[in-house]
Order: C-alpha cells, then sequence, then structure tokens
C-alpha cells in the first residue's frame, strides 16, 4: 500500500458524518427535561436583592396550595444534616474559602442565591407557588466591579473585609523591571474585559429518582463532567454514598464551561428527591439562567510592554482584578491565575513577564471558566498590547508579531510564565492566515478608502493555547483538588465488536463520531463495529470530563492507550495461534500476520473470540479482551493560530460591519476535520460575540440589567459572515495520536482579532483602544470625541 | 383537573388529538408534557431563542409564548413530523450533509424556520437565508453550516419533492 493510499484509508483524519445528529434531526434525543415526564417539578426562589440579610422566610401559605408538595427553605437543608458546601476545585496561597449553601439561610449575596424550593405536581403550579412565599429581607449596599470590591465599604463575606480572596503573583518581577528600564519605549494599555453570560441554548436542567430501599440515587442533570459531579455532591453537598449516586448525563445542548460547575440546583433537586421518596424534576428559565449560570472573563486589568524601536518585546508587566462573583465556582480561582497569567507569552519570546491577579468577591453571579477561559483573557491582554505597541512605534502589526514569534527550532519552549510550549510553526500559520486574507492588497486598500472617509481595520491576532488540562502532579502542585487524567476503555465483544467508553462528556462535539474514530483506527475493525459509551457513572468507570479543549487529546489519549493495550493483548494469543514467537507477528489494519509469512494470518475479530473462549490461549494470560487506561499527559498540548478580521466602521453611526474573517488553526493531528471546522466556526462566533455584542452589565444595587435575550444581545445569523478557514498540522510530539484539542482556540483569537480590526479602522481618529463590547454607541462615543474639535 | 380545564384538539403531524389542559399552558408545553412530542425545544421562553419553533396552520411560530388553547383546532408539525417514515426530509438530510447542527438544541426550531423560508423562497441567497433565521439562537455552530444546510436543503427539495407530512 503506498503511502498515499494509507492516509486516504485512514478512519482517523476523515469527515465522517456524525453518528449524534439523527435522533436529533428527528427530535427523538433525550435532554434532562424529557427524562422524568411523571416527576414532580422543582421551582426555586431566587433572591430579590443583590446583598441582604434574611430576616424570614415564610412558606406556609406557598406550602397550602393543594398542587404544592413541599417547600423547603435554607434551614431545612441544614436541619437534614448535610455537608451543604459546594467547594472550590483549586486552591491558591492564602486562599478565602467561604461556605457555599445549596439554600441561603442568613444572607442572600447576589440575585442568583437561592432562597426556597417548592415541589409541586406539575411546573406552572411550582412556579406560580413561588409568589407565595413571603421573604422579609433587611437590604444591604452591593458591590459589583471587581477593582471597587477591594476599597469597598461593603463586604461580601465576613472571612474577607476587603472582598479579596486571593492575591496571586507569576514571573520574576526583578527582571521584568530590568526589561521596563533596558528598552526603547513603554507602551501601556488599560482594558477592562467584560462578563460574558455563556448561553448553552438548553438550559440547566436535573432531574433525580431515589430508590429508599436501596439508597440508589440517579440524577440526570446538563453536565460536562458527571463522575466530578458525583464525586462533589457526595462529599461536599449530599454526603450521598458515591457508589450509591449515579450521574447522567443525557443529550446535552451546549455547554461552554457553563456545565461543568457543581451548581446548588441539582444538589437541591436531589435532596428533595430524597427528601419525598419521589422522582422530581428541575429547569432553570432562562431569565434563572442568566443569574446563576456562571459567568465569564469579568477583568480590569493594566499591562505594559517594554519594547525596542525594532520591536523586539523586551517585557510584559500586567495587573489585573478578577471578579470572581459572589461565591467561589469551581474553576474561579484557576481560571484567572494559572490558566491567564500562563498564557501571556502567546506566540512570542517575551524575556521577562510578571503578572499579579487580585480576585475580588462581588455581589454578583459567580464567575468561572467561559469558552477559552483564562486563556481567552490572557491572549486578549497580550495581542492587544503588541498591536498598541505596533501603532506606536509606527510598525505593520504583522511585522512586530513576526519579529518575535518562537521559532520551530526552539520547542520545547519554556516561556517565563512557567509553561513548556510542545510544538509549533507559528510563522507558517501566520503567513498562510495573511496569504488568505490578501494582507498587502487589504493595506493598499484601507489607504485608498480613508481618502473616501471610509475606514477598513484589519485585526491580527496570534494565539496558543494550553489546552488539556494536565498533567495530574502538575496540577496538584499547583493547587488543584482534581486530577488531569482521562479514563478509556476498550473493549472487544466475542462476536468482534467493540464498546469503547470514556470519562468525557459530549455537549454537542461529536465524541461518539470521533472516539469511534480513534478506536477503530487504532484496532484496524470498520468504524460501525464500535460504539462509544460517555456521560453515564454507571457505564464508564471514572472521569474527569469535558472543559479545557481536553476531550481530543486526553480522553483519545485514553481510548488510544486502551487500543494499543488491547492490540498488545491480542498479538500474544495471536501468536500463540500462529505458533509464532510474538516479535515475528505483526499488526497492521486489523490483523496479525507472521512476519515474511502473510498467509499466515489471523483477524484481531477471531482473536476476540478465542480470548473469550479461553480454550487456546497462552498459559500467562488471562481470558478476555479489554483495557482501561487513566491517561495522564505529559505536559499540556498547545494548539495554535492566527486569526484575521477585516471590518469597516460608518463613522456616522458607529456600526462595525464584519466583512471578513480568516481563521488558520493548528490543533495538531485531526480526528475528523469537519468536526474540527465546525468547532472552529462556533468559537468564532463566541469571540465575535464578546467583541461586538455581549457583556452583562450590573447596575449599582446589583441587579442584572442584561437579564434577559433582550438586553444580552447574542450574534445572530445575519450579524456574522461567513468564515474562511484552513488548517496546519503540527501533530503534538507527546500525545499518543498528534491531537492538540481544538474546542476553545477560536474564541480566544476572535475577540483580540476584531477589537484589533476595530482599533486600526479608527486610527484616522486617534483612537488607541476601546474596551468590548464594541458597540455602535461606544464606537461613534470615541469618534465623536476624537472629531469634537472638527466639527 | 380543575374547573377551569378546557378541552381542545390539535393536528399534530397530521394525527388528531384532543385532551384537556389549563388555560395558562403554553403551546410548546402542551406538545411536551401532554402528548410527548419533545422535539420542540424550551430555550427562553420569551420568543426570543427559536428553539420551540413550529408550524401552525403552515406558518413557522414561536410556541413558548402562545396558549394552547387559543390553537383549537389548529394543524400543527413539529421536527416529528418533517421525516417521511425512516426517510429524512431535505433539511434534516442537509443539516446531517453539511454539519448544521452540535448540540441540536436549536436545531429542530433552526428547520422549521428554514422550512418556511424554502417554502416561500425555495432558492434564496445566503443573506436571505441568514435574515430568515435572525430569530432563532445557535450558541454552537456560528451559523455558517447552518446556512450552508439550508442552501443544500433547498437544492435537495427543488430536485425531488418536498412531501411533508401534517403540512399543507
Amino acid at each position: 500500500m503506498s503511502e498515499q493510499e494509507s492516509v486516504t484509508d485512514r478512519v482517523f483524519g476523515s469527515s465522517v458524518e456524525r453518528r449524534e445528529d439523527r435522533s436529533i434531526l428527528t427530535g427523538v434525543a433525550e435532554y434532562t427535561d424529557e427524562k422524568l415526564p411523571d416527576a414532580a417539578h422543582v421551582a426555586i426562589l431566587r433572591s430579590q436583592y443583590a446583598h441582604a440579610t434574611l430576616e424570614s422566610v415564610d412558606v406556609d401559605q406557598a406550602e397550602n396550595r393543594d398542587d404544592v408538595v413541599a417547600v423547603f427553605t435554607g434551614a431545612d437543608v441544614e436541619e437534614s444534616g448535610i455537608p451543604n458546601d459546594i467547594p472550590t476545585a483549586w486552591s491558591l496561597p492564602g486562599l478565602v474559602t467561604p461556605q457555599y449553601r445549596i439554600i441561603a439561610t442568613d444572607k442572600v449575596r447576589h440575585t442568583g442565591d437561592a432562597i426556597a424550593a417548592v415541589v409541586a405536581e406539575d411546573r406552572y403550579a411550582a412556579h406560580n407557588a413561588l409568589g407565595d412565599i413571603d421573604v422579609t429581607y433587611d437590604r444591604l449596599d452591593a458591590v459589583t466591579e471587581p477593582d471597587e470590591a477591594v476599597d469597598s465599604d461593603v463586604t461580601v463575606h465576613e472571612e474577607a473585609p476587603d472582598n479579596v480572596a486571593f492575591d496571586f503573583t507569576i514571573g520574576d518581577a526583578d527582571a521584568v523591571s530590568e526589561a521596563f528600564s533596558a528598552a526603547d519605549h513603554v507602551t501601556s494599555v488599560d482594558l477592562e474585559q467584560p462578563r460574558i453570560i455563556p448561553n448553552a441554548v438548553e438550559p440547566r436542567a436535573a432531574a433525580a429518582d431515589y430508590d429508599p430501599d436501596s439508597d440508589d440515587l440517579t440524577v440526570w442533570m446538563t453536565s460536562q463532567n458527571p463522575h466530578l459531579h458525583r464525586m462533589l455532591m457526595s462529599t461536599a453537598t449530599l454526603g450521598h454514598p458515591e457508589h450509591k449516586l449515579r450521574i447522567v448525563a443525557p443529550e446535552v445542548g451546549g455547554g461552554f464551561g457553563s456545565k461543568i460547575y457543581h451548581y446548588p440546583d441539582e444538589a437541591i433537586t436531589a435532596w428533595c428527591a430524597k427528601q419525598l421518596g419521589r422522582a422530581v424534576t428541575w429547569q432553570a428559565t432562562r431569565r434563572e439562567g442568566y443569574i446563576t449560570d456562571c459567568h465569564g472573563r469579568d477583568h480590569v486589568t493594566e499591562a505594559q510592554l517594554a519594547v525596542d524601536t525594532d520591536g523586539s518585546i523586551r517585557g510584559l508587566r500586567v495587573e489585573t482584578h478578577a471578579g470572581l462573583g459572589a461565591h467561589l465556582s469551581q474553576f474561579a480561582t484557576a481560571t484567572p491565575s494559572y490558566l491567564y497569567a500562563t498564557i501571556l507569552s502567546s506566540e512570542y519570546d517575551i524575556p521577562a513577564i510578571h503578572c499579579r491577579v487580585i480576585g475580588a468577591f462581588t455581589n454578583t453571579t459567580p464567575v468561572d471558566a467561559y469558552r477559552g477561559a483564562g486563556r481567552a483573557e490572557g491572549i486578549y491582554v497580550t495581542e492587544r498590547i503588541v498591536d498598541a505597541a505596533a501603532s506606536e512605534l509606527g510598525m505593520d502589526p504583522a511585522e512586530i508579531r513576526r519579529t518575535n514569534l518562537i521559532s520551530p527550532d526552539e520547542f520545547p519552549f519554556e516561556t517565563s510564565v512557567a509553561m513548556v510550549y510542545d510544538s509549533g510553526e507559528y510563522e507558517t500559520a501566520m503567513d498562510r492566515a495573511l496569504e488568505l486574507v490578501e494582507y498587502d492588497e487589504l493595506r493598499d486598500r484601507q489607504r485608498e478608502l480613508r481618502d473616501d472617509d471610509r475606514y477598513l481595520g484589519i485585526g491580527i491576532a496570534n494565539f496558543v493555547e494550553s489546552a488539556g488540562l494536565s498533567p495530574s502532579k502538575a496540577a496538584g502542585e499547583l493547587g488543584a483538588a482534581a486530577g488531569g487524567w482521562e479514563a478509556g476503555v476498550v473493549r472487544f465483544h466475542p462476536s468482534g465488536t467493540v464498546t469503547v467508553a470514556c470519562g468525557t462528556a459530549d455537549q454537542g462535539q461529536g465524541h461518539r463520531t470521533t472516539f469511534a474514530q480513534v478506536a477503530a483506527e487504532e484496532l484496524g475493525v470498520p468504524l460501525e463495529d464500535v460504539d462509544v459509551v460517555e456521560g453515564d457513572t454507571d457505564a464508564v468507570p471514572q472521569g474527569m470530563g469535558t472543559y479545557g479543549s481536553r476531550s481530543g487529546p486526553v480522553g483519545g489519549g485514553a481510548i488510544a492507550t486502551s487500543a494499543r493495550k488491547v492490540v498488545e493483548k491480542a498479538k500474544r494469543i495471536a501468536a500463540h495461534s500462529l505458533e509464532a514467537s510474538v516479535d515475528d507477528v505483526e499488526f497492521d489494519d486489523g490483523e496479525f500476520s507472521v512476519v515474511g509469512a502473510p498467509d499466515r494470518s489471523v483477524t484481531i475479530q477471531e482473536v476476540a473470540l478465542e480470548a473469550y473462549l479461553g480454550h487456546d490461549i497462552p498459559g500467562d494470560a488471562e481470558p478476555g479482551l479489554e483495557a482501561t487506561s487513566y491517561y495522564d499527559p505529559e505536559n499540556f498540548t498547545f494548539p495554535f493560530g492566527t486569526h484575521v478580521a477585516v471590518v469597516e466602521v460608518d463613522p456616522e453611526t458607529g456600526e462595525v460591519d464584519l466583512q471578513t474573517y480568516v481563521a488558520v488553526d493548528d490543533c495538531g493531528e485531526q480526528i475528523n476535520p469537519m468536526i474540527v471546522e465546525g468547532q472552529v466556526h462556533g468559537g468564532i462566533a463566541q469571540g465575535v460575540g464578546a467583541a461586538l455584542y455581549e457583556g452583562a452589565v450590573y447596575d449599582d444595587t446589583g441587579t442584572l440589567v442584561t437579564g434577559s435575550m433582550n438586553e444580552y444581545a447574542l450574534p445572530r445569523a445575519h450579524q456574522l459572515p461567513d468564515y474562511e478557514t484552513d488548517s496546519t498540522v503540527t501533530p503534538s510530539p507527546h500525545n499518543p495520536i498528534g491531537v492538540k484539542g481544538v474546542g476553545e482556540s477560536a474564541t480566544i483569537a476572535a475577540a483580540p482579532a476584531v477589537v484589533n480590526a476595530v482599533v486600526d479602522a479608527l486610527e484616522p481618529f486617534d483612537v488607541d483602544h476601546l474596551d468590548m463590547p464594541l458597540s455602535n454607541e461606544r464606537v461613534w462615543r470615541a469618534i465623536d470625541a476624537a472629531t469634537e474639535g472638527d466639527s | 383537573m380543575t374547573d377551569t380545564t378546557r378541552e381542545i384538539t390539535l393536528t399534530v403531524n397530521g394525527t388528531e388529538r384532543t385532551f384537556d389542559i389549563e388555560p395558562q399552558t403554553l403551546l410548546v408545553h402542551a406538545l411536551r408534557d401532554e402528548l410527548g412530542y419533545t422535539g420542540s425545544k424550551v430555550g427562553c421562553e420569551s420568543s426570543l431563542c427559536g428553539a420551540c419553533t413550529i408550524h401552525v396552520d403552515g406558518r413557522a411560530v414561536k410556541s413558548c409564548t402562545l396558549l394552547a388553547v387559543r390553537y383549537d383546532g389548529a394543524e400543527i408539525t413539529t421536527v416529528e413530523g418533517l421525516a417521511d417514515g425512516e426517510d429524512l426530509h431535505p433539511l434534516q438530510q442537509a443539516f446531517q450533509e453539511e454539519h448544521g447542527l452540535q448540540c441540536g438544541y436549536c436545531t429542530p426550531g433552526m428547520m422549521l424556520t428554514a422550512l418556511s423560508l424554502l417554502e416561500d423562497n425555495p432558492d434564496p441567497t445566503r443573506s436571505e437565508i441568514r435574515d430568515a433565521l435572525k430569530g432563532n439562537v445557535c450558541r454552537c455552530t456560528g451559523y455558517h453550516n447552518i446556512v450552508d444546510a439550508v442552501e443544500r436543503a433547498g437544492e435537495l427539495m427543488a430536485a425531488g419533492e418536498p412531501e411533508l407530512s401534517g403540512a399543507d
């Protein structure tokens, strides 16, 4: 077989259609709300105020309604004696960790805090009864902005009088000071990265069923990581034995981070099921989702870049106030610290970087990882300030980037913020993106148009993403309370078909398709003979879940590792059958044969049958043919690429017309290029959304002003262009299948690409920075301020 | 049942169903909770996300802000009515081929909105497709492949017969 044929024949790397689609397209796929149609319904009363002492909670009238089964308060939960404390999953030095009860008792700290839960016979009855609960509040002042919180008279938690949860630093401050002293020029940018509301189109939901006789508690829920939810509910909130708790993530309608976390709501739902001994179900309304789904970002940052006149970067200094919201969600601490500060080097050789992050409690919805988590915020800082430096130095933004790129022969490359990048061909991807967008021609056109008072802007963003989350030991040393491995099972059945199980959990990524491709390729069996099981703690031994772009590299790595163990065992059995030494047996495309005697062969399916018969296997071998791996990556993987946005800004209205979007991504090997491209498309839309439309706004009282889809602008079909995508392939040298991950890349790149484009368009107006979202009003005001003297 | 309960009849995907509901019950909940047509999703309870889009009397509407009692006698098409037995509707086929769905929660509503477009305008431009879909939020795909899928479905429908059970 020629090299060419072997590539095209591979199922790994082929854009096979998704096996998930048919049941979704015909409407029979079951999401959480469809799992227990006869269950009683839970509705949760949220706080009327962002900050208040609870004087009393009177539920009598609600309880007396005919259609209400029960009403529970925070006191009822406390009295049940459960652990009742949602924990953070990542500790930092000096971290303050106040108790986070599933239903508030004495104080509410944001408008999403639960005050009571109603269980009623149907969803209308449950919601109607909420109005009959009488709460007396003693209202307190609220604080909503992280930089203001640290100097505020308002205290969110008594344990943190200054509202500081942590004060984190990384990097060599002295080296940075020296770099700034030595540099020709210093560029400063102060910027804010507004809160993003994730808006998975399926609202969060949970349905619980409890059998008092067996003590078995089953919770179907919108989860990106069922095993983490099981562990947290078992040990931290409910205290239900882990082996008696089953978490199932059925079809899940998007997550983007928001369905990673353990929220009070699924604990309340499961607790109600246990209290009542009957099945109950809950689904957030969209308004509830807006005030309870963990938000993303919320950074206020001051950054300075030390750079020489030739564009060489000497140092970067960053200080950020990161809003954490009213409670510490699981990765609320890791996201603005390690996931943020360690990516500030982007694709560049920056000899000295120092970053300080102050994490602050505010009377707002908890903030946690949202698609791109930390990396998006970090790359935004670097890609904005590099652009600003180019502008101040009179350099082309492509040239300043090129000047500082890490070159391919420098890998593995250790940055000055503790990351060791695995591999990269940064300039190749960047050149490809500039070629696709016809960069030089665009610059000419930009000059021509400016003569006609038309304002074209071209924005480049390079990025590196740290994906996988991560080697367990390294994570543990940095404070993680969870491992970074993933579990993968590969099990042959006696008839030669295969079941794969993985501890990741899909919310639309197509894992059942791509993981089957990985296993089919490794085992040399037909794709349709491989089934993939995910999202059920009873069906998958253990797992860490889906976040941090980890399912491909870490889940895929686990499956490949198990498949290789299976092949190794099968090879021993095959050698025994073929009466050959194991060393003389080779495996290719599902067949074992004796080297030099290709007629003497046996298929892996025949070996599987023999393994389960156990009649004629090597004396030291057990029957059966399956393997389980806990694949623990030796490093993060580092996807990278270059995105270019082209906009035209209307100076009369401030409207930004996103005309062209080019994305060149390198996520290493691609299991299914169609799915990779789909991930890039969706990621771009979320990054563009952040740049132009989204951004949550609170008023001074802590009320979420952008509390529904009416006020919070999600990007819609007519507001986005077609995307032009391409890729380069630089395999990860340490990943078993060369995969780097792609889930978050485009979101990371898109926001700085679009903002850079708009600022570039506004160069004639001397606008050097604008904060997201770049609404018409914000852009118009910037132009208006610049031209005031002209009119 | 209470004294406010009303009996209504809906013809859903060609099947007539008579049942009792409360006057406050929204059409999407009547379909999902009373009749078991759970393909129509609830994403916002405010007509803003489009996940609940169905056809009522041949017209695409958002069913999460309509009271079911007002639709006594209506002919309704949900996503469950698109396929003809085992044969996918051209829209379903095109969404599969073009990777026009990821999590799938918006997909039923998206297809029913697209169906209305293609019935009115069998050969829309990409810009017309994007305009027609602006009431349907997709957070996964970035819309590009959905636009491809609707274009492709238009071609498939022009090439074959767009028979649709329950409609017309």
